[in-house]
């Protein structure tokens, strides 16, 4: 409904472990998952998770390099991200402006009165 | 929930009862927000919300005249929207003095489940931003790391 951010997006970005993990993709380049498990406080496991759901929600590829598997940022999707998270917030500006007109405008009128 | 939410703010030049009707009264609420709403404002309340020919349904939380009304949207259809599955949208009003008030309305995602409170703490606290200013640093480094 209206231009919200989509729900997979919100998901992936709403939780602290997996901007962490975004984050060190974002610094590091690409990067592997055992490279990942062993600068984050939670398990090899729990980076793997991460990484789907970062997957998923397309803000994370996957190559493979001889043995291993390497991550990176989609920059796009990225970008897209902060416009997505950027319009729900103007959104709102735009509806608390609202509720200020009518709830000033509706103050005003009961004030006029005796 | 550190972190985790849109919060935005406004001072409205009017008391705190006249605001709480503006936010509340479906009537209203039609004014500033969704073209149509149904929805009995009362905890537990299942409503629909409609934009244009869009829409979708809402679930109240909290009714707490007049300074906290808040209601989940954004789950999946067919399901009861709970911490996980929504976004939570809350509003605070506070006065500030006799005819004024400050409105704030948070919009939050998905809680962290899946982690130690301790764990969640440590992070919290590390990590004071919120994942818009998240964002907006991640574009930031992205752009002078791959220009164009």
């Amino acid at each position: 409904m209206t231009a919200q951010a989509d729900d997979e997006l919100w998901s992936a970005i709403g939780d602290p472990s997996r901007r962490r993990v975004l984050d060190l993709l974002v610094s590091n380049g690409e990067i592997s998952a055992s490279w990942l498990a062993g600068r984050v406080p939670f398990s090899r496991q729990a980076v793997s998770k991460h990484l789907v759901v970062l997957e998923q929600a397309g803000l994370v590829s996957r190559r493979k390099h001889g043995r291993e598997v390497l991550y990176r940022v989609e920059a796009d999707r990225l970008d897209q991200a902060t416009r997505a998270m950027a319009n729900v917030a103007a959104q709102w500006d735009r509806r608390l402006a609202a509720i200020k007109r009518l709830a000033e405008a509706a103050h005003a009128e009961a004030s006029k009165k005796p | 929930m550190p972190g985790l939410a849109i919060e935005r703010e406004v001072l409205i030049e009017a008391p705190q009862d006249v605001v709480w009707r503006i936010i509340t009264e479906p009537d209203q609420m039609s004014l500033w927000f969704a073209d149509r709403v149904d929805l009995v404002v009362e905890p537990g309340s299942h409503g629909y919300m409609s934009f244009g020919d869009q829409g979708g349904p809402v679930v109240v939380e909290a009714v707490d005249p007049p300074a906290r009304f808040s209601f989940r949207w954004n789950h999946p259809r067919g399901e009861d929207p709970v911490a996980g599955n929504s976004m939570l949208v809350e509003f605070t009003l506070t006065p500030d003095g006799e005819e004024r008030t400050r409105l704030r309305v948070s919009e939050s995602g998905h809680e962290l489940c899946d982690w130690p409170d301790a764990e969640k703490q440590r992070y919290a606290d590390e990590h004071q931003e919120g994942w818009a200013e998240f964002l907006d640093r991640l574009a930031s480094v992205l752009a002078e790391r791959q220009p164009g």
